[in-house]
């Protein structure tokens, strides 16, 4: 990352550095790689490389046989093949899909996209807090709805969901679950059998692993459609030569998180308490998602009067990396859904700020991290028209 | 290297504005945009002997969009009423060494706001107002 050394990052929701001992894990890789694809002996420690770190993801998330895992090559192209693999493979079951309002863009995009060919695709919504309503739930999925999408813990207002409940809600209705897990996996447990979960996609990155891979558990029995074609590799459900080094850095990445997710969460944790308690006592400061159940490692606010862009220019000037929901810094131009979605109002979400937490924060930083917001939002509602609120 | 993000200029802009604030009691005042679209600015202008002897603004918005309206005001002041109404979108976009694409409509209104702060001001001394040639100079 960017900055000296005494830049603090905390948008590691965005991207978070590899764990060197994954790099030191999987580097043998990159220099004498071997197609797992073939018998010789380089390509046998290829595939050798690949189930080890098939074993290591399943075991993350409790799945019992490690052949439910497929990788991928990103967090996108696992929900693209969750909605849309399952989807087309099973219209026998109905034309109709849904998925809550605060679920990632690549979610509601692949669902967007199979109303091209008939689908129908409701959208659940969520509380104030960003909490499923199990009620609306079962107001808009039906039985010929095939799969429904809930996020575990969500990227942009940290609001964790009680998937287990909402899993039951699902199941008693006859329908598919997809969870995405990639938020949330490594940070707080998930367990794919006692949650009883269909699909639930995962993020090398989201665990200190390499970018460039993915992973979506497959309850055994449940079919899909691949998206990409070619040689057949995983199962046919995602052709392409495996990546190696991310595959097997991935791997690594979850036994360290499973090993050190409940030390490391709980120091997490209270960091980002620290960073709540001490920033909401600025003046027109509102907390963003749930007050409690939310992930270890995020804190999320906005304030009024002001615009996450400039919040994210000031903190960077600061020597601080955060995020922002603003419709100002995202391609599109439009404010984030998820925002929307919890009720903000378009000038309210445009003050957004976002900090996630990684390794390389300590209580320490929560001083300055605290005095920095207080001036950067002194500073920027020094200049705007519009009052605190 | 290639070009990413804001260009050096619009960040020196964003970090130290000129021109902040208002003027009580102004000639002209002019405000475009809407909180709902996430931009909005304010310019304040004193006049002596038909030139801007003081400018000032508030904005909500992006880091281009108070860099814009810094510039903007830099770029006007001192300058005949004539001339800064010819002041563009485009011009304050170029002193800036350029704005992302995505940026040259939503958050480049500070010409604009200038524009109607002078509107205001001759509207007020019972001036025809509305020669504004410039409105969409991008």
């Amino acid at each position: 990352m960017g900055g000296g050394s005494d830049y603090i990052y905390l948008d590691h929701a965005s991207m978070m550095p590899v764990d060197p001992r994954v790099i030191e894990f999987a580097r043998e890789l990159l220099r004498s790689p071997g197609n797992p694809a073939s018998l010789h002996s380089a390509g046998l420690a290829g595939k050798q490389a690949v189930e080890d770190a098939r074993e290591k993801v399943a075991d993350l998330i409790n799945a019992k046989d490690p052949r439910s895992v497929i990788f991928t090559g990103s967090v996108t192209e696992a929900n693209n093949l969750a909605i849309r693999g399952v989807s087309t493979r099973n219209m026998n079951r109905g034309k109709k899909v849904a998925a809550s309002a605060i679920e990632h863009i690549s979610v509601l995009n692949s669902m967007k996209e199979l109303q091209k060919s008939g689908f129908e695709f409701s959208m659940i919504p969520v509380d104030s807090a960003g909490l499923v309503d199990v009620e609306a739930l079962k107001g808009v999925v039906s039985k010929d709805t095939v799969v429904t999408s809930i996020m575990h813990g969500n990227n942009e207002i940290g609001t964790v969901e009680p998937i287990k409940d909402l899993a039951k809600a699902v199941h008693d209705l006859g329908i598919y679950i997809h969870v995405d897990a990639a938020a949330s996996a490594g940070r707080i447990p998930i367990d794919v059998q006692a949650d009883d979960i269909d699909l639930l996609t995962l993020s090398s990155n989201d665990l200190n692993g390499p970018q460039g891979a993915g992973a979506l558990y497959v309850k055994p029995g449940i079919r899909l459609q691949p998206i990409i074609l070619g040689g057949g590799q995983e199962k046919g459900l995602r052709s392409g030569t495996e990546n190696l080094f991310a595959l097997a850095g991935m791997g690594e990445a979850s036994r360290i998180a499973k090993e050190e997710m409940s030390a490391e969460s709980d120091r997490l944790k209270r960091i980002r308490d620290g960073l709540i308690e001490e920033i909401m006592s600025i003046e027109g400061a509102h907390l963003t998602g749930h007050p409690t159940e939310r992930l270890p490692h995020h804190a999320s606010f906005r304030f009024g009067g002001i615009e996450g862009e400039s919040i994210q220019l000031n903190m960077n000037n600061l020597g601080i990396a955060v995020s922002t929901g603003s419709a100002c810094s995202s391609i599109t131009l439009e404010p984030s859904h998820v925002l929307l979605a919890i009720g903000l109002k378009h000038e309210e979400a445009h003050g957004s700020m976002v900090m996630t937490l990684g390794r390389s924060n300590d209580i320490g930083q929560v001083p300055r991290i605290a005095d920095a917001v207080k001036e950067t939002v002194t500073r920027l509602r020094g200049f705007s028209p519009l009052g605190a609120e | 290297m290639a070009e990413v993000g804001y260009s050096k200029k619009v960040l020196e802009h964003f970090t130290n504005p000129r021109n902040v604030g208002t003027i009580e009691n102004p000639d002209g005042y002019g405000k475009v945009g809407n909180p709902v679209c996430g931009d909005l600015m304010e310019i304040f202008i004193k006049v002596k002997d038909d030139k801007i002897e003081d400018i000032k603004f508030r904005t909500f918005g992006c880091g281009s969009a108070i860099a814009t309206s810094s510039m903007v005001t830099e770029l006007a002041k001192g300058k005949a009423l004539d001339e800064a109404i010819k002041i563009t979108r485009s011009d304050v976009a170029d002193e800036l060494d350029g704005l992302p694409p995505k940026k040259m409509h939503c958050s480049n209104l500070a010409a604009d706001a200038l524009h109607e702060a002078i509107k205001d001001y001759r509207r007020k001394r019972g001036e025809k107002a509305d020669d504004d040639p410039q409105k969409s100079g991008d």
